[in-house]
C-alpha cells in the first residue's frame, strides 16, 4: 500500500500513531531523574529531549544487538527534527511500559515505531518553531527548522535549538493531528546512511556489554544447571568448592521442569570474587541428580517420531481447492521429507546479567531483548513490587532470540538476594549451548503435483515440530498459528490446490525462538521443494519461481482457507501477501548473480525466495563443482518497504547470509539421554572468515511502502538456496540439515568405494 | 605479581594460573577484551604479547609475566589506529562484541604482512568468529588499513 495514497489520518494510523495523540506524558520521571537537573530542558515526550546546551538526546527503547537500531532510531528523530547529526546523542531506555513495546524480536522496531518516532521528532520540531515565532513575535509560517536552528525566512534571524529549548519547554505539546511529518522527497537522512552511533566506542573496546558493568563489592556466579531439563538435586558435596580460593558461597536453586516459561532451570550456583574463581569452584563441585523423564529423550530417535507425525494427517491450517483430487490427476507427483535439527542461537556474548538486590529493591544491568519481561520476572521471583525493579539495558553482544528469555536475569536477582551483594551471573559457552531455549526440531512432508506442461497444480504440506507454546503451556502440542504463518499459511504461490496441515509433537528441551523462527525450517522446505518440482519438470528454477509468483495482485487472505490467520501482527490491508514483490526480488537477484549466464556456463547456482516479517527476500548462492563444493558467491535482494538506514539494511542482509549458511552447512544441536551433546565451537561450528563466499553481494529495493522487517527476513531463503546449489553441483538432494557433514561423509564413502 | 599492560606496569594480586582474560577484565578492569568460548575457539579474547596475537582465555598469567601485553584499549590513545579508522569508515561492526578480537588479530596480521593477500587474511582471521557476519567488511577494512585499493567494495560511511 503506497503511503502517498492514504489519507493523512489513515497514514498516521497505519504508521501506528494513535489518532488521539501520543500518550507518553505519564512517566516523565525517567527523563528527569538521571540527568543533572538542568532547568530549561525541553522534553515534549519520552523519546526526545533538548538541553539548553543544544545537545539532542534521543531515547532508544529497543535493544541494540547489532541490527543498528540505536543508529536508526536516532536517524528517524534527527530527520524530523532537522537536527545536526553531530549534536545528537543516544540514551538507552530502561525497561518500562511507559516507552511502549520493548520486546526487541520479530523484526518489529521500525515497522512499529517508524511513525511514532518520526512524530516524536516532528512534534519537538514544531514546538521549537512555535517558540521561535513567539520570541520574534512573527507568524509561524515564515519560520523553518534547519540544521539545529530555527530560521525566520524573512529576516534571516536564527535561534539555535539550545536557546529555544527553555522557551519550547513552556509550550503545550500539540496533538499529532496538528503536526506535519516531512514528505519523503525532503528526506536527508532516512533512507541514507550514518556512521554507527556506537562505532567509536566499539573499536576502542569502550562499548559496554552485559559483563562490562562493574560495581564495588560485586561477586560473580556460574551455575551448574540440571543436565536434562527437570533433573532435581538429590545431594551435593560442595566441600572442595568452598575450599577453593575466592569462592564465597554455594547456593542451590530450585529445578524447573517443562513448561518452564521464563523461569530459570535451577541448579547449583558457585558465587565467588571473580569469574575465574567461580569457574574453578564449579569444576570441583559434586552433584548427584535425580533424572527427570526427559532423560529418555534422544534426538536421533525423536526424528523418526516427528517423521511419523508428519506422515499422517494433521490439523488443517490452510485449504484451497482440492489437493487430494488434484494430486490424483497430476501427471507427475514429487514427494519429499525435510528435517531440520535443534539449533542454538549462540550469540558471541553468552547470556550474562548483573543484579543488585537491596532490601525490597533490585537494580539490574543486563543484555536483554525484553527488559519489561525481565522486570516482571524479577519482581515475581523476588516477590517485590514492579516499581522497585530497575532493568538497565546494555549493548547486547548478539541476541538472535536467546536474550528475549530473561531467565538469566532472574538467576542474578535470586543470587544477589541470597548473598547480599551485587552478583553477575556469567553463562559459559558450554552453558549457552547446553541450556538454551533451542530453536525447535522439525520434520515436514511435502507432496506436489505437476501437470503435463510442468506447472504446479497441487501443493500438500505437513509440518511437525514441538511448538514454542509448549515452553509456556503443558497442553500445547500443536503448531501455533504464528509458527504456521511463518512460511506455510502465507505461501504466496499461484497454485489452485494448496493444503497445509500442522502435526503434533511434544517438547523435551526448552524451545524458544531463533532469528526468523519457523521460517528457518519452512523456508528450507518450501525453497527446496520448488527446486525439486523444477527439476522434475526439467525447467529452469527461476522460471518456476516466477511462474509460482505470477499472481498480479496481492492474495485475498479470506479466500485462502486459513483456519487461524496470522500476519506478523499486521493488518492484511497494510501488509498483504504480495507475490509481485517476491517476483521482483527474484528477478533482481538473478540479474545481479548473472543467473542465466552462469547456468549457460554450467556453473552450480541455487535460488530461493521467501516472504517473512512483511518483507521479501531472494537469494542466489553459487558453489564450485567439486566433490566437496566450496562457496563461491552469495547474492541477496530485499524489499522491506521504506527503510531507515541503508547501510544497516545492507549489513543485516550480509549478516543473514552468513547466519543462514551456518545453519545450512554446520549447525546441529543433538541430544542423547536428555543432554545436549555439543559443548563449544569445536563441535557446534560456525561459518568462519575462510569459509564464507568471497563474493557477498546484497541490494535493497527502493520503496516507499510501509516498513517491513529487516533483522530476520534475510535468513530463511539461504538454506534452500544453498541446498539447491549443492544439488546443482553434485546431483544429490540433501533434505536434512546440516549439509556439511553429509557432504564430508559422501566424499569419504566415495573415496572408500574407489579403494 | 607485576604485569606490563599497555605500556604500564600493573601490580595485581592473582593466582598465576588465572587466564590473562580474567585478570584483565575482573582484576585490572580493562573490559574491552571479551569472553566468547574459554577454549581458544572464537578469538574474542585476542590480545598481543610482544606484538603477537595470543588467546588470553587460555594463557595463564605466569606465561605473560615478562611480556608486553597490548589490549584493544592500548592500540591508540585516541582510537585512531589505522585499523580502527578503517573499521569505522566501513561501519564494520554490528553487535560489536567480537570486534576487539578481530581488530587485535588484524593488527597482528598487518604487522607480519603489511600488504596481505586474501589467503593470508583468511588464515590469520579464521580463528575469529563473527556471529553477526561482518566478515567481508572486515576483509575490506583490512585491505583499506593496508593501503591497498583492492577495487572491492569501497563503500565508506561519512
Amino acid at each position: 500500500m503506497m503511503i502517498q495514497q492514504l489519507s493523512r489520518r489513515d497514514f498516521l494510523t497505519a504508521l501506528g500513531v494513535g489518532v488521539g495523540g501520543l500518550t507518553l506524558t505519564t512517566n516523565m520521571a525517567f527523563v528527569n531523574a538521571k540527568k543533572p537537573q538542568a532547568s530549561g530542558v525541553f522534553a515534549p515526550n519520552l523519546y526526545v529531549s533538548i538541553a539548553p546546551t543544544g545537545w539532542v538526546t534521543v531515547v532508544v527503547h529497543r535493544s541494540e544487538m547489532g541490527q543498528g537500531i540505536r543508529t536508526s532510531i536516532a536517524m528517524l528523530v534527527a530527520e524530523e527534527l532537522n537536527a545536526d547529526w553531530a549534536k545528537v546523542v543516544v540514551r538507552q531506555a530502561p525497561g518500562d511500559a511507559a516507552f511502549g513495546d520493548q520486546n526487541t524480536d520479530g523484526s518489529r522496531s521500525i515497522r512499529r515505531f517508524y511513525g511514532p518516532l518520526r512524530m516524536a521528532g516532528a512534534t519537538a520540531r514544531e514546538m521549537l518553531i512555535s517558540a521561535a515565532a513567539k520570541k520574534w513575535k512573527v507568524a509561524r509560517k515564515r519560520c523553518v527548522a534547519k540544521k539545529h536552528e530555527v530560521v525566520d525566512a524573512v529576516t534571516g534571524k536564527t535561534l539555535g535549538f539550545g536557546e529555544l529549548a527553555p522557551l519550547a519547554a513552556k509550550l503545550k505539546v500539540p496533538k499529532s493531528e496538528a503536526v506535519e511529518l516531512k514528505p519523503r522527497s525532503a528526506f536527508q537522512i532516512i533512507g541514507k546512511s550514518k556512521p554507527l552511533i556506537d562505532g567509536a566506542d566499539i573499536v576502542r573496546g569502550a562499548a559496554q556489554f552485559g559483563a562490562d558493568i562493574r560495581l564495588s563489592g560485586m561477586l560473580v556466579a556460574v551455575i551448574e544447571r540440571p543436565p536434562a531439563v527437570g533433573d532435581e538435586i538429590v545431594s551435593i558435596d560442595d566441600s572442595a568448592t568452598l575450599a577453593s580460593s575466592g569462592v564465597v558461597k554455594v547456593v542451590q536453586l530450585p529445578s524447573k521442569n517443562l513448561p518452564t516459561g521464563f523461569a530459570p532451570l535451577g541448579g547449583v550456583a558457585v558465587i565467588a570474587k571473580n569469574t575465574w574463581a567461580a569457574l574453578r569452584g564449579r569444576k570441583v563441585l559434586k552433584i548427584s541428580w535425580k533424572p527427570s523423564e526427559h532423560r529418555s529423550y534422544n534426538s536421533r530417535d525423536y526424528r523418526r517420531q516427528l517423521e511419523v507425525s508428519a506422515a499422517a494427517p494433521g490439523e488443517v491450517a490452510r485449504d484451497q481447492g482440492d489437493v487430494t483430487k488434484a494430486l490424483a490427476k497430476a501427471k507427475t507427483i514429487v514427494r519429499a521429507d525435510y528435517y531440520v535439527p535443534h539449533l542454538a542461537q549462540a550469540p558471541m556474548e553468552p547470556p550474562v546479567a548483573l543484579a543488585w538486590v537491596q532490601g525490597n529493591r533490585c537494580e539490574v544491568w543486563a543484555s536483554v531483548q525484553t527488559p519489561q519481561a525481565a522486570r516482571e520476572e524479577v519482581a515475581q521471583a523476588l516477590a517485590i513490587p514492579l516499581a522497585n525493579v530497575t532493568i538497565n539495558v546494555t549493548l547486547l553482544g548478539g541476541g538472535f532470540g536467546r536474550k528475549s528469555k530473561p531467565d538469566f536475569v532472574t538467576e542474578a536477582a535470586l543470587l544477589s538476594r541470597s548473598v547480599g551483594a551485587p552478583v553477575r551471573v556469567q553463562w559459559t559457552r558450554t552453558d549457552d549451548l547446553r541450556h538454551s531455549f533451542f530453536h525447535t526440531v522439525s520434520a515436514q512432508h511435502v507432496e506436489g503435483g505437476l501437470d503435463e506442461h510442468g506447472r504446479v497444480v497441487a501443493w500438500h504440506h505437513r509440518t511437525a515440530f514441538p511448538t514454542i507454546g509448549g515452553t509456556f503451556n503443558a497442553k500445547a502440542r500443536s503448531p501455533g498459528a504464528s509458527e504456521l504463518g511463518m512460511g506455510l499459511t502465507d505461501l504466496p504461490f499461484a497454485i489452485d490446490n494448496i493444503r497445509v496441515e500442522g502435526c503434533d509433537a511434544s517438547p523435551h528441551v526448552r524451545i524458544g525462538w531463533m532469528r526468523s523462527v519457523a521460517n528457518i525450517y519452512h523456508g528450507f522446505a518450501v525453497g527446496s521443494f520448488v527446486d525439486e518440482l523444477a527439476a522434475a519438470a526439467k525447467r529452469d528454477p527461476k522460471k518456476m519461481w516466477l511462474e509460482l509468483c505470477s499472481q498480479i495482485s496481492p492474495l485475498e487472505m479470506s479466500k485462502l482457507g486459513i483456519a487461524r490467520p496470522w500476519n506478523y501482527g499486521e493488518k492484511d490491508a497494510n501488509h498483504p501477501i504480495d507475490p509481485r514483490r517476491l517476483s521482483t526480488v527474484i528477478e533482481r537477484v538473478c540479474e545481479r548473480a548473472s543467473w542465466n549466464k552462469l547456468r549457460a556456463q554450467g556453473r552450480a547456482v541455487g535460488l530461493a525466495a521467501h516472504r517473512s516479517f512483511a518483507s521479501y527476500v531472494a537469494t542466489v548462492i553459487e558453489v564450485s563443482r567439486e566433490p566437496r563444493p566450496r562457496l563461491l558467491a552469495a547474492h541477496s535482494v530485499i524489499d522491506a518497504g521504506q527503510i531507515v538506514s541503508h547501510d544497516r539494511v545492507l549489513a543485516q542482509l550480509e549478516g543473514a547470509i552468513t547466519f543462514g549458511l551456518s545453519i545450512a552447512v554446520h549447525g546441529e544441536i543433538s541430544i542423547a539421554s536428555g543432554q545436549v551433546e555439543q559443548s563449544n565451537f569445536h563441535d557446534y561450528p560456525m561459518m568462519r572468515m575462510n569459509e564464507v563466499p568471497a563474493v557477498i553481494d546484497v541490494d535493497i529495493v527502493d520503496s516507499s511502502r510501509l516498513p517491513g522487517g529487516v533483522g530476520e527476513p534475510g535468513v530463511p531463503p539461504v538454506t534452500a538456496a544453498y541446498a539447491n546449489a549443492i544439488f546443482n553441483a553434485t546431483g544429490k538432494r540433501f533434505r536434512s540439515l546440516p549439509i556439511g557433514p553429509q557432504l564430508v561423509n559422501r566424499l569419504a564413502n566415495a573415496q572408500r568405494a574407489r579403494k | 605479581m607485576k604485569l606490563n599492560i599497555n605500556g604500564k606496569s600493573v601490580d595485581i594480586d592473582a593466582d598465576e594460573s588465572m587466564p590473562l582474560l580474567w585478570a584483565l577484565r575482573d582484576i585490572i578492569g580493562l573490559t574491552g577484551t571479551k569472553y566468547g568460548c574459554g577454549m581458544a575457539q572464537c578469538g574474542a579474547c585476542v590480545v598481543h604479547a610482544d606484538g603477537a596475537a595470543i588467546r588470553s582465555c587460555v594463557t595463564p598469567l605466569k606465561a605473560v609475566k615478562d611480556r608486553m601485553i597490548t589490549t584493544i584499549e592500548g592500540l591508540s590513545p585516541t582510537g585512531e589506529h589505522p585499523v580502527q579508522k578503517a573499521w569505522r569508515e566501513h561501519n564494520v561492526p554490528q553487535c560489536g562484541y567480537c570486534q576487539s578480537g578481530q581488530i587485535m588479530s588484524a593488527v597482528a596480521l598487518l604487522a607480519k604482512h603489511p600488504h596481505p593477500t586474501d589467503e593470508q587474511i583468511d588464515r590469520s582471521m579464521a580463528g575469529n568468529i563473527c556471529r553477526c557476519g561482518t566478515y567481508q567488511r572486515i576483509r575490506t577494512a583490512i585491505h583499506d588499513a593496508a593501503g591497498q585499493n583492492s577495487g572491492r567494495d569501497s563503500r565508506k560511511i561519512k
